[in-house]
């Protein structure tokens, strides 16, 4: 599965725009800053399986008026790591023990971060643990009847939890056999009809032929409730129904799979608990009132309570080898380094950072295989170096990064548009008052900048569009003519700022005028 | 059934009147001739047979005997009867005292008081016989099955008594002259062309009423008349175990028809086919369940004997009964054998035969629906017929596969004459030219007949299997027995399970009163009506309608009351509103149909006199849901217990005290009307004696830990579910607390802890636990808030005043990628809410929690 991190939540990941083309129009001399088509390696990366596979490798060609293809998202993630796969390989080449070990470790790491249930240990949830254990050791057992929910921010480890607590309770020996599992995922099963037909098919009912399940929605409802009533609390076997993204089942119409899964919880039939995972704080006031009533109240949050130094104690944790690895020595030492590491002020530094932005394991991970992804035969122990340039890579802003891969004009532009919004507090404008306003400083500036012609700046306004720094307010009508369409900037003004910091090569009059357009007095 | 005949058949009056009653102004009749325009026959019932009598379910007509015809005042047809009872009437727990196995064709001589004994003369259906035997007699061999009931003893409603000498002989009178009178009704049919059929039928109602002997005659004029017809049929009836009552109703129509040639042998084919099903069915019962009912599967051995024991013209009874219940089992097999001496060619491709039968019934089943616009008669005659099929193929599958586990049988059938096993021999060869021959305009019907020569589009592909129509619901059972409570917490805790139904509710005692005279005193008058329970969730609505149930039905057992039918749906466990007339229909009378039907066949049963018809009680819960645009399934619910004949009675539940008014029509309304009754939430007082009674003198909980639950769940919503799942928890955390040491009892400090732990609100404390830079975000949004003094704002607003904040505090500030991390972080959490994130800077974010709430929760670091 390829997964980096979670897909649902990072802003870094979410859907690529398609590649775009970037037309020069007219032919025109546009570019300036021929040092803008500098060459760039864009390398772009997807995991597989724990290995990091190399994607894409291009070079750019380095002369003006080409189109250049590429996504914004990948520019977002232009990366300066050396990936993996070319570390292993060296690593073959050499032959070196060494090689071997740092591929083994890697392994290991990815796997632990990729996988996030891997890890196998839950940290400072013990008490959650217990109850949620003791629940569905009464059910199993006792046959007793029960709902809960587990509720918490999304990466606080619910599922995992959740999974630990069910492989414990796999292992008893009175449990064996005693139990059905039934899942069901509220982004898969959308609607009852096919959450039913799903239970139908794990539960194996008798309806069930080869792996479907046919008939109308009403009569697979009766069929599972009859099923369900006909058990009683000591001979039936015990139903655990999970049900993953809780929140989605309740837009269900009338919520009918939730009232029927509570009322049977809540009458003497076939022993079932419900279970259901969601991160919205709000969920009990979704349900309608009488399936409230039907639900137990009982609540298990999760919240990372945890605090720095546990923090500390988690980095070092996942971080380390295990100690079943095959070379001892080289376990050692990297144990050692990454004791080492936990008390280096950086990287201290570096994960307090990390720790004040978000406190959930997921973003450490993701962090932890940025870091990870630059150890090499060459270079064989993660640094306190190594962690910095990470976490500098995590933090930085996509926007400002789009920006540095525009062409003079366009960062012109931009510096026109950010003053046209500090003067009308951001009211919204259109193309002909931004090429005024540029004017002006072109009239001021005329022996350093080349003044374009209209169509020229326009082509370099909508490709601004394009990349989405501007965003037009209402819909583009076919009559309204393109130059007054009133567009807003998707930029802040210190976002423009900053990228103009690491701008290459910016003339010092575009300075200028960006840091205050009363220059010219 | 009745509803076509109702529309097709008139009733006349045979004869002059014989006497008038001035006063009652009532005019008697000797007789009814009852004319189908249809097949332009006329029958004539008079005063003393046996008729069948339209009921609730269409395959089983009441069974009575014909006392009085008269005409009164207002020129109606009536009739007074004297019912026999079959056994399905009898209330299943009296059944045990018969002490015997109850033929299917066994009636009751019925002394019931209650029984209208008054009907509608135009609810007779036709004539039937009633044979009356001793005790220790067996019913005797005969052909025509449907038509001939035996009666040995009589029931009161209370108990089983055997007949007395003057009815047993009135009966015997009656039935003599019956049999006299079938023939006679010949005369009436003007266009009648006697076939072998007929003689059959005939001769078989003579021989009935005669001793044993007869049946030898019968089967060597049989035997000796070439006529293929009337002999296979009769050699199928010989080894048929029950008939199916599709099967019965198709004789109904069929037997008084004289329809054209190929007609005739189409019926006759699926009769046989029906006949051949019959003789299998009691192996597999629940094979068919969906269709057919079978009703005294195990009481209905009688033909056995007729073919393997009619060598012998003298027979012991009791041997003779003995003998032929230990055949029984492996009666079935003989057609089988039979079919394969005959190399019948269907045995060939058996293989093919599973997912032909699935296929055939999975049509069946689709069906009704689909022929609705045609001409009702031709459609049931369709569906019956193609039930017919399915069924004989699903028997050949079933006689196959059972053809090697029993190998007894040939010793059996070796007992039966070479006669008789060349005739039956040749049934199945006769069988398929049969079907061969016939020639219906259906296509599908064609095709269904199990003729090697099958249109291969008919059976289904290889990977696409069918659903079995036979799962019987039901979740696997547990390995280990389920653990004793060990101790007085987990036996409390088993107690307080809302599950845990107790012996009686508490604090419900008036309510509980209310609905028991309301549902009372209407079964006692035999009316119908509506009563509406409102009330909040948790307060024991449907807990106490369904203890004045039980009571009522504990009642009903005991004769204190009329027995009366209840019924339960919930609106909640449809999936859409007209799925309760299908819900209604399967739970009354055990049909599937689709909802537009049942609803038709509802409306048609609730609004047309039935005699011995028993009240029917139903509880509709969750009524709101029942609702939709036009209301008509409200509007039906509600109507229907307002008709004169139906005897329905409705208790409706919802949790609005208003639904009435809010939601429903006038019309609806008015007719759900008056009657109402809310139950008011509990007080603590009576939440404190519910969880007391639950807890019935254990020492599991302190008085206060009791008092304060109930005090404070009585403030919040007077919900007993809740009250009880806190009690619950409490015993579970003070189990975890004194897991050390000795168990102790619940106090006050464990269900404080429960009570926070179900009711604390959990916005606070997830703020507190966030990461620092998502505080700081909310700070951010309270000052834009201040600022703005509107409660929404921008992602660009308040990352200016975040950059501030973060200046203050001395460190770094995110970058924009980064607040819009957090805010979509704080958005799925439902801390705030966001647009979709697309509008990047220009995202408008709210807050879902109270400013003071993030205030407060911000402050105290």
């Amino acid at each position: 599965m390829a997964r980096l991190g979670s897909a649902r939540r990072s802003p870094l990941h979410r859907a690529a725009p398609g590649p775009r083309v970037q037309g020069r129009g007219g032919g025109a001399p546009c570019l300036s800053v021929p040092e803008l088509w500098q060459c760039r390696w864009l390398w772009g990366f997807g995991l597989r399986g724990g290995q990091l596979l190399l994607l894409a490798h291009c070079r750019k060609p380095a002369f003006p008026g080409c189109p250049t293809r590429s996504s914004a998202e990948a520019r977002t993630r232009v990366s300066r790591i050396k990936p993996s796969a070319m570390s292993k390989r060296k690593a073959k080449e050499s032959g070196g023990a060494n090689g071997e070990c740092i591929s083994q470790a890697q392994k290991i790491l990815r796997e632990r971060f990729c996988h996030h249930c891997a890890a196998g240990r839950l940290f400072g949830i013990e008490h959650q643990y217990r109850h949620l254990l003791d629940l569905l050791k009464r059910t199993t057992v006792h046959g007793e009847s029960n709902s809960a929910l587990i509720i918490g921010p999304r990466g606080s480890g619910k599922t995992a939890l959740l999974n630990c607590v069910l492989k414990e309770l796999k292992e008893m020996k009175q449990v064996r056999g005693n139990l059905l599992e039934v899942r069901l995922n509220g982004l898969l099963q959308t609607n009852d009809k096919v959450a039913l037909k799903e239970i139908t098919r794990q539960l194996n009912l008798e309806n069930v032929v080869g792996d479907k399940v046919f008939g109308s929605f009403a009569e697979n409802l009766a069929f599972l409730l009859e099923a369900l009533r006909k058990g009683d609390r000591t001979s039936s076997c015990p139903v655990l129904f999970i049900l993953d993204e809780f929140d989605l089942f309740v837009h269900h119409k009338n919520q009918t799979l939730l009232y029927n899964l509570f009322d049977i919880s809540q009458s003497a039939q076939t022993p079932v608990t419900v279970i259901g995972l969601t991160c919205r704080q709000d969920i009990l006031e979704l349900l309608e009132k009488r399936v409230k009533s039907r639900f137990s109240h009982r609540q298990i949050y999760l919240m990372n309570s945890f605090d720095f130094k546990q923090y500390i104690k988690i980095f070092k944790e996942q971080l380390a080898l295990p100690a079943d690895f095959p070379d001892k020595s080289f376990a050692q030492k990297w144990n050692t380094n990454v004791q080492h590491l936990s008390e280096d002020k950086t990287v201290q530094d570096v994960l307090q950072n990390l720790f004040h932005h978000s406190k959930d394991l997921r973003t450490l991970h993701l962090f932890l295989m940025l870091a990870l992804s630059n150890v090499t035969v060459h270079h064989p122990l993660i640094t306190a170096s190594d962690l910095h340039e990470a976490s500098k890579q995590y933090r930085t802003d996509s926007r400002a990064n789009i920006v540095h891969g525009l062409s003079v004009l366009e960062i012109c532009l931009i510096i026109a548009m950010k003053h046209l919004n500090d003067v009308y507090e951001g009211e919204p404008f259109n193309f002909q008052m931004v090429y005024n306003e540029f004017q002006k400083f072109i009239q001021r500036k005329a022996h350093c900048m080349y003044n374009f012609e209209k169509p020229v700046v326009m082509k370099a306004f909508e490709h601004l569009l394009q990349l989405e720094l501007v965003k037009p307010i209402e819909r583009p009508n076919i009559r309204a003519q393109r130059e007054y369409l009133l567009m807003k900037l998707l930029l802040d003004s210190t976002q423009i700022m900053d990228a103009l910091q690491v701008y290459p090569n910016c003339p010092v009059d575009v300075k200028q005028w960006a840091a205050s357009s009363l220059s010219w007095l | 059934m009745n509803t076509r005949q109702q529309s097709k058949v008139t009733y006349s009056w045979y004869g002059k009147p014989m006497s008038s009653d001035r006063k009652l102004r009532t005019v008697k009749y000797t007789g009814i001739l009852i004319a189908s325009e249809r097949t332009r026959t006329e029958n004539c019932i008079r005063v003393g047979d046996f008729i069948l009598v339209e009921g609730e379910n269409a395959d089983e007509p009441f069974v009575a005997q014909l006392l009085d015809l008269y005409e009164d005042g207002a020129q109606v047809k009536r009739a007074v009867v004297q019912w026999f009872s079959r056994v399905t009437e009898v209330p299943p727990n009296k059944r045990k005292l018969l002490k015997r196995e109850v033929y299917s064709q066994e009636v009751f001589f019925d002394q019931v008081p209650g029984f209208d004994t008054d009907i509608a003369a135009e609810t007779i259906i036709k004539s039937t016989t009633v044979i009356p035997l001793r005790l220790n007699e067996e019913p005797p061999i005969s052909l025509n099955k449907e038509n001939i009931f035996y009666v040995k003893q009589s029931w009161d409603g209370k108990c089983f008594k055997t007949l007395s000498p003057d009815i047993f002989s009135k009966l015997k009178e009656a039935n003599k002259k019956g049999g006299g009178i079938l023939s006679s009704s010949n005369s009436f049919i003007p266009l009648d062309i006697i076939s072998p059929l007929k003689k059959e039928t005939e001769s078989v109602v003579r021989s009935a009423t005669k001793p044993k002997p007869v049946e030898l005659e019968i089967e060597s004029k049989h035997s000796a008349s070439k006529s293929s017809l009337a002999k296979e049929r009769h050699s199928q009836r010989g080894v048929n175990g029950i008939k199916t009552p599709t099967a019965r109703k198709k004789l109904q129509l069929n037997s008084p028809i004289r329809s054209p040639k190929d007609r005739f042998l189409g019926c006759e084919v699926l009769d046989l086919l029906d006949d051949e099903f019959g003789a299998i069915a009691p192996l597999k019962p629940s094979s068919t369940k969906r269709k057919v009912k079978f009703t005294g599967i195990l009481s209905s051995p009688p033909k056995i004997p007729h073919t393997n024991y009619n060598e012998k013209s003298v027979l012991d009874t009791e041997e003779y009964w003995q003998k032929f219940t230990e055949s029984l089992q492996l009666s079935p097999i003989k057609v089988k054998d039979y079919s394969e001496k005959a190399k019948n060619p269907d045995v060939k491709n058996d293989i093919v035969f599973p997912n032909k039968c699935r296929e055939l019934l999975r049509r069946s089943h689709v069906d009704p629906s689909r022929t609705m616009g045609r001409s009702r008669r031709s459609c049931v005659e369709q569906t019956n017929s193609r039930i017919a099929e399915q069924i004989s193929l699903l028997n050949a599958l079933e006689s196959n596969k059972e053809a090697e586990s029993s190998s007894s049988s040939d010793s059996l059938s070796s007992s039966s004459s070479e006669e008789e096993e060349d005739d039956e021999i040749c049934t199945p060869e006769k069988k398929t030219k049969l079907s061969g021959t016939v020639s219906t305009p259906n296509s599908s019907r064609k095709s269904s007949v199990h003729t090697p020569a099958r249109t291969p589009k008919k059976t289904p592909l290889p990977g696409t299997p069918k659903t079995p129509r036979n799962a019987t619901p039901e979740i696997p059972k547990r390995k280990n027995a389920t653990q004793k409570p060990a101790s007085v917490l987990e036996e409390a805790r088993l107690r307080l399970h809302v599950s845990a139904v107790p012996e009686s509710l508490p604090c419900r005692e008036e309510e509980y009163q209310d609905i028991y005279n309301f549902v009372e005193s209407k079964l006692i008058d035999e009316t119908g009506g509506c009563m509406y329970i409102s009330g909040v969730p948790g307060t024991g609505k449907t807990a106490t309608v369904r203890e004045v149930m039980r009571s009522l039905q504990q009642a009903a057992e005991n004769d204190e009351l009329p027995s009366f039918h209840f019924l339960e749906i919930n609106g909640m466990k449809l999936t859409d509103p007209h799925q309760a007339y299908v819900q209604i229909l399967e739970l009354l009378t055990g049909q599937k149909v689709t909802a537009t039907h049942a609803a038709v066949l509802l409306g048609k049963l609730f609004s047309t006199p039935g005699p011995k018809r028993k009240t029917t009680v139903l509880v509709v819960d969750e009524l709101d849901l029942l609702w939709t645009r036009k209301q008509n399934v409200m509007y039906n619910l509600f109507d229907w217990p307002t008709q004169k004949h139906s005897k329905l009675i409705i208790l409706a539940i919802a949790n609005t005290m208003d639904l009435p008014e809010r939601i429903m029509m006038n019309r609806v309304a008015s007719r759900l009307g008056l009657t109402r009754m809310s139950f008011q939430p509990y007080t603590y007082k009576q939440l404190q004696q519910i969880i007391s009674s639950r807890l019935n003198n254990m020492k599991a909980f302190e008085e206060d830990a009791i008092q304060l639950v109930s005090r404070k769940v009585a403030a919040l919503s007077g919900d007993a579910r809740r009250c009880l799942d806190i009690c619950r928890r409490a015993t579970e955390i003070c189990e975890f607390d004194s897991q050390k040491g000795t168990p102790e009892m619940v106090r006050m400090a464990h269900v404080t802890e429960a009570i926070g732990e179900m009711f604390s609100s959990p916005y606070v404390n997830a703020i507190r636990n966030a990461s620092l830079h998502e505080q700081i975000f909310l700070k951010a949004i309270l000052a834009e808030f201040r600022r703005a003094g509107v409660e929404e704002a921008t992602v660009q607003q308040v990352y200016r005043h975040l950059l501030a904040l973060c200046r203050m505090e001395g460190i770094p500030s995110p970058t924009v990628s980064e607040v819009m991390a957090i805010c979509s972080r704080l958005g799925a959490c439902r801390l705030l809410l966001v647009e979709s994130s697309a509008k990047y800077l220009e995202l408008r974010v709210r807050l879902n929690v109270s400013q003071d709430d993030v205030m407060y929760a911000l402050k105290d670091e």
